[in-house]
């Protein structure tokens, strides 16, 4: 294009896709991204996904997820067949849902529903990364957004464990209004005095980070996970200056005041459940 | 003279030559009234045809422009009696956010919006409009001021963002922004929002959640920058106006889209022509939204703002008849 000539070209940096992608162990052994350390992928597996060496947190699928925290077989999924449209009409977005739906055998970045921790029941959320990177659109805003209805409707608490990049860009401002979206829904669970535990995994960033994933009744993270509103290297862009490592970690986080606590994978479920147990012995 | 835009140039170039002329027919005294007329239908033409069919990108550098209205000059128009107030009690005061309370018609009402500035000098101090923590908390402060006193509260949206700083993640810069959404959704006051520029992401939907949500013709309202979409899709950002086309940000894609109630008229070729004028094109909308919110329940207040944004969003079912385009 002729007017292309006329522009001058700026290098903008993109949002880091962190390590998402070459922690999925298969195979019989795995290697750990972080310190190379080398497990049996069943061992693994059975230690809910946790280096042994270095305690790194891989990313977990959510239907891993779900199985490590849900007591064995009560766990009912709400509106599975939700599927995204393209309503921007957006060149290959159709094709790129499609592919991630073989790849991940879930129809979109949030698997919801109910069961029960300890005994306790609740509806629940968890993202899963592996799908657009978590990112949320029209399906992801709508399927939360009826989870927190029930959640109401059966006077239970509402636990999300997210997992997103952040608003899902070939939605547009569809996906922005998502936000706001499960945002009024959010508040009519609390005006109903009803507990909503939010849970940070890695990656939590943008509009997940700046809605529902922050206003928890208790806000918490895994170990190292990365959140923050902003990109680090738009941050580093625009301040120029260098970032501190731990920089938008879960620790840092913590450092700073946003979180409740940092909480190792072992420990989640006993955790959870133990507020659980507070929350529905003492008055609500 | 407001600086002159891109696709504005054949407009003025046509003004120019219609002046030479004019002053060219007095100097020599040479009768060219004949011509004279017919440059002047040629340019109301070609006003009408530039102005009526604005591209995208057109738009977004309206919304941008350097002498676009601001908060604080539509609050001097639109109401009397303004008192700023400052502070978020807990850090500081970001001037990237205005609020205060003010008189409309003789309702008090709070008048909260983003601030750009007019100069550098002034864009400095006031970050470019692009809100810190302390920003939003400060909004969150008078809007829980304005409930306690039952004052209606009335937002004006103009930001590119969020700032995406340190010192912002550090103090909870998606916290103050997710809070402000909850918050705004529990409100048993009238909230009415208007995009009057820029609407970018959820720096702008941080005081957007509202009973009515309008935007002036020319503002946008987008999940990201042109400049951001395009440089993560097509990593180039000089692709923006292409991003611009595609991500569907101008007030009538929202208004297609369902997302906004309205859209406020601008005067011919973009508010900063007239901000006088534009005021009141927003006043007429203003008036009767609010007199319709001062009639609804608390109850009904928070309901209509619960189903208003319930419904935003476009999904299907795996098992329904599959869409051919």
């Amino acid at each position: 294009m002729i007017k292309g000539l006329f522009v001058k070209k700026k290098k903008y940096a993109t949002i880091p896709t962190g390590k998402v992608k070459q922690d999925v162990p298969e195979g019989i052994m795995s290697k750990c991204p972080e310190c190379k350390h080398i497990m049996v992928t069943k061992e693994l597996r059975k230690n809910l996904l946790v280096c042994q060496s270095c305690q790194y947190h891989y990313s977990m699928s959510s239907q891993e997820r779900i199985a490590s925290l849900l007591d064995d077989g009560t766990f009912t999924e709400y509106n599975a067949d939700m599927i995204s449209k393209n309503p921007l009409e957006f060149p290959n977005y159709v094709e790129k849902l499609e592919s991630d739906r073989k790849k991940t055998k879930i129809n979109e970045a949030v698997v919801t529903g109910e069961g029960k921790i300890n005994g306790v029941s609740i509806t629940i959320a968890v993202m899963d990364s592996r799908f657009r990177m978590g990112s949320m659109g029209s399906v992801v805003g709508e399927k939360i957004t009826r989870a927190i209805e029930k959640a109401i409707e059966k006077k239970c608490p509402f636990i999300i464990f997210t997992a997103s990049g952040g608003a899902r860009m070939q939605e547009g401002v569809l996906s922005l209004m998502q936000m706001a979206k499960t945002s009024v829904a959010l508040k009519r669970l609390s005006d109903k005095g009803l507990l909503f535990i939010s849970v940070m995994t890695h990656p939590t960033t943008g509009g997940v980070s700046a809605s529902f994933a922050s206003v928890g009744d208790y806000n918490f993270a895994e170990p190292r996970a990365l959140i923050g509103f902003a990109g680090r290297r738009i941050i580093e862009q625009t301040i120029r200056q260098e970032l501190p490592d731990d920089f938008q970690t879960a620790e840092f986080l913590l450092k700073h005041g946003q979180l409740d606590g940092v909480i190792h994978r072992s420990q989640m479920k006993k955790t959870l459940g133990t507020l659980l147990k507070i929350h529905s012995e003492g008055g609500r | 003279m407001a600086a002159e835009l891109e696709f504005e140039k054949p407009i003025h170039e046509l003004e120019k030559k219609i002046a030479e002329l004019k002053s060219f027919m007095d100097e020599k005294n040479i009768d060219l009234t004949d011509e004279i007329k017919r440059l002047e239908e040629k340019l109301s033409n070609l006003e009408y045809s530039t102005y009526s069919e604005m591209k995208p990108w057109d738009r977004v550098q309206i919304a941008r422009h350097a002498e676009r209205p601001t908060t604080l000059d539509y609050i001097g128009y639109l109401f009397t009696d303004f008192i700023e107030l400052h502070g978020d009690r807990l850090f500081g005061d970001d001037e990237a956010i205005v609020g205060g309370v003010a008189f409309y018609k003789g309702t008090p009402v709070t008048v909260i919006g983003h601030q750009r500035g007019k100069d550098t000098k002034e864009n400095v101090r006031r970050n470019f409009g692009m809100p810190h923590p302390e920003g939003y908390r400060k909004a969150l402060r008078l809007m829980k001021q304005a409930e306690k006193f039952n004052r209606p509260i009335i937002c004006f949206i103009d930001t590119k963002g969020a700032y995406p700083g340190k010192s912002a993640e550090e103090r909870g810069q998606s916290e103050a922004i997710a809070r402000n959404l909850v918050e705004m959704a529990g409100l048993t006051v009238p909230v009415i929002c208007i995009v009057i520029g820029e609407g970018g992401s959820g720096g702008a939907l941080a005081l957007g959640v509202g009973n009515y949500v309008y935007m002036l013709e020319n503002s946008t309202y987008s999940v990201i920058s042109p400049e951001g979409a395009a440089a993560i899709l097509w990593k180039d950002a000089s692709l923006a106006k292409k991003a611009a086309e595609s991500m569907r940000i101008t007030a009538p894609d929202l208004k297609e889209l369902g997302i906004i109630d309205e859209i406020i008229e601008e005067v011919k070729g973009g508010a900063h022509k007239d901000a006088k004028r534009q005021s009141e094109l927003i006043d007429d909308v203003l008036d009767s939204s609010l007199n319709t919110l001062l009639t609804m329940s608390e109850e009904d207040l928070i309901e209509q703002r619960y189903e208003k944004y319930k419904k935003i969003g476009q999904f299907g079912f795996v098992n329904d008849s599959i869409v051919v385009k």
